[in-house]
């Protein structure tokens, strides 16, 4: 600072503290209320020593919402979207920046409509598709009348119903969510700061467009990569809406939307010990992440947003 | 934009960009331009037919007291979130930014809530809150002396979700107004207080104003976070009730669509929120971000 403020200076760490405290509050509250059994957990006030209940709840939680199985979907689901994004738009942006080619601005203006437009607002339609992903080419084929032109020239009766439903899968878990264009639009970014010299000299020597994109601007994008792992991964962990609709079968559920199984409901015991112990469960895996990749998730997310 | 140096060849672009297309044709253009046209469409819930009614599920929806209320409480609701998660944000950072010391060990404990599922988030806080065992709740009915119920009241439960949304969003917009902070040239602070201008002073008069770009676009982050992402909290909370004081657009939507199986009124309501959203990043674009750069 630029001058001596001792006052201000104690304020400012005492304000913080609380500030810590109120943002760790609820985390430090469902914790304890985790070590403790039924009968003080439903006790008004909840005491706030912590008991010794804390594997016995673990456990039941665990086995109660079947969470190794969810958290296991919910992990599948995150990285497949996380791994499938990257890959999609950091091709893409490369196609976008480093080709010259009639439709490349017509390429970065379909990709760019999307930005910003989550699934949320076109959730029936987009569940519709991932019911049956061919009904696009089915619906081609009627408006061709295909069936009647193949039924003439063959003279038999002929008539082609196409389905493929991603319901219940991973694919229809992960697809959905890979089409958004924020990656590409930030690895198109990146790749317009690179200086023009690497692609220069890359194509003295001879390189060819993939060389060039495996020798130097893979190395050159991986604290790109890095920050965006963190932010899909927790991204994709996270999402409630898409899988609620589109898993009905309880062993392709995701965890978080399995907890809803855990909370106490009206004329339930109120077990919130056994609801929270899961949550926190639940909640460690994109927690850790962020906590351990801090440097490349503040990056990231200041550079993906701007 | 494109690069002074690229590369020519014949198919390998058109390779390489496939991908996107492919998934941004079948799970983004396809389902939207569905929507626009299924929001035309009036269509019995089990059969296939349905009749091309014009702007009749518009014109029911603008109609319907209860969309109109869920306009409000959607905007009730977002503003009030921005408003705590922002201010609760710009305040614990402001402090992290005189803590030098403590800078690291700061950002760590604040950082992790953005890594919570909303949903969870909102279990949470149900639990604090709730009427029977929630420690705030007691707290708030023993200090305040009110009758504190969010599972029968729609103030009371609007204010439990808007609790369980700001408070996730709290380290998001922490961490944008540290990095906005630090940019603030050291050279101008020095200068200012070298004139005499005390620490509140300079935060009020320099460091405020030149943040302002960071504040409108959190604003921006925070609404549609609040519109979006906090179905989460609605569906494992409150399920839109008590008596629909919390169905914002987003689950309205999921309710009426798939729960009431009303497709046309249900994609009406979709572009509408689409319409919503592309107003509010057009907005963000061309006039928050100029206006602020050039008065600032």
């Amino acid at each position: 600072m630029v001058e001596r403020t001792p006052i201000l200076d104690f304020l400012t760490y005492a304000f913080l503290m609380i500030g810590i405290l109120i943002v760790g509050f609820p985390i430090i509250y469902s914790l304890i209320a985790a070590t403790l059994p039924l009968d003080e957990v439903s006790r008004v006030p909840m005491p706030l020593i912590p008991g010794d209940q804390f594997m016995v709840n673990m456990k039941e939680a665990w086995t109660r919402g079947d969470l190794g199985t969810q958290i296991t979907n919910s992990f599948i689901m995150a990285t497949g979207i996380t791994v499938g994004k990257i890959c999609v738009s950091m091709i893409g942006a490369f196609s976008i920046v480093y080709f010259d080619y009639r439709f490349r601005k017509l390429a970065f203006a379909s990709v760019f409509c999307t930005l910003m437009l989550p699934v949320e607002v076109r959730i029936l339609p987009t569940y519709e598709m991932a019911a049956n992903v061919l009904s696009p080419l089915q619906a081609v084929w009627d408006v061709l009348h295909l069936n009647g032109v193949v039924s003439w020239f063959t003279g038999n009766e002929f008539s082609l119903t196409l389905n493929w439903s991603l319901l219940d899968s991973y694919s229809g878990l992960i697809f959905p969510l890979i089409a958004s264009a924020t990656c590409t639009f930030l690895f198109r970014q990146f790749f317009l700061t690179i200086p023009e010299e690497l692609c220069e000299a890359a194509k003295i020597d001879g390189a060819s467009p993939m060389t060039f994109f495996r020798k130097i601007l893979f190395p050159l994008s991986k604290t790109n990569i890095a920050a965006l792992v963190v932010i899909e991964f927790v991204y994709g962990y996270n999402q409630y809406l898409w899988p609620l609709l589109v898993t009905t079968n309880t062993k392709m559920t995701t965890a978080v939307i399995g907890l809803q199984n855990l909370i106490p409901q009206a004329d339930d015991l109120p077990e919130w010990n056994i609801a929270l112990g899961g949550a926190l469960l639940v909640m460690l895996p994109p927690v850790l992440v962020v906590l351990f990749m801090q440097r490349w998730f503040v990056k990231g997310l200041i550079e993906k947003e701007k | 934009m494109i690069k002074r140096s690229f590369f020519k060849s014949r198919y390998l672009p058109y390779l390489l960009i496939l991908p996107q297309i492919l998934v941004t044709l079948t799970f983004f253009y396809w389902p939207a331009i569905q929507g626009i046209i299924q929001s035309f469409l009036l269509s019995d819930p089990f059969g296939r037919k349905s009749t091309f009614v014009w702007f009749y599920n518009y014109i029911e929806l603008f109609t319907d007291p209860l969309y109109l209320k869920s306009i409000l409480i959607t905007f009730i609701f977002s503003l009030a979130t921005a408003a705590v998660s922002i201010s609760l944000g710009l305040f614990i950072a402001s402090m992290a930014n005189r803590a030098l010391k403590a800078k690291a060990l700061v950002r760590t404990m604040l950082i992790w809530p953005y890594a919570v599922a909303p949903a969870i988030s909102g279990i949470m806080w149900l639990f604090l809150l709730h009427p029977s065992y929630g420690i705030v709740a007691i707290a708030i009915k023993k200090s305040m002396g009110v009758d504190w119920n969010p599972v029968l009241y729609g103030t009371d439960a609007m204010i439990m979700i808007v609790m369980a949304s700001a408070w996730k969003e709290v380290s998001y917009n922490f961490v944008f107004f540290v990095a906005g902070m630090q940019a603030v040239p050291k050279s101008l602070i020095e200068a200012a207080a070298i004139d005499g201008a005390g620490p509140f002073r300079r935060f009020w008069t320099i460091t405020l104003p030149l943040l302002s770009p960071t504040f409108f676009f959190l604003m921006v982050m925070n609404i549609i976070y609040s519109f979006f992402e906090t179905f989460g909290i609605i569906h494992t909370v409150t399920q839109g009730g008590p008596g629909g004081s919390t169905n914002i657009l987003v689950y309205k939507v999921y309710q009426d669509g798939f729960v009431g199986l009303n497709l046309g009124s249900s994609s009406a309501q979709s572009v509408v929120l689409m319409s919503l959203i592309i107003i509010i990043t057009f907005l963000q674009f061309k006039f928050v971000e100029k206006k602020v750069q050039y008065s600032g």
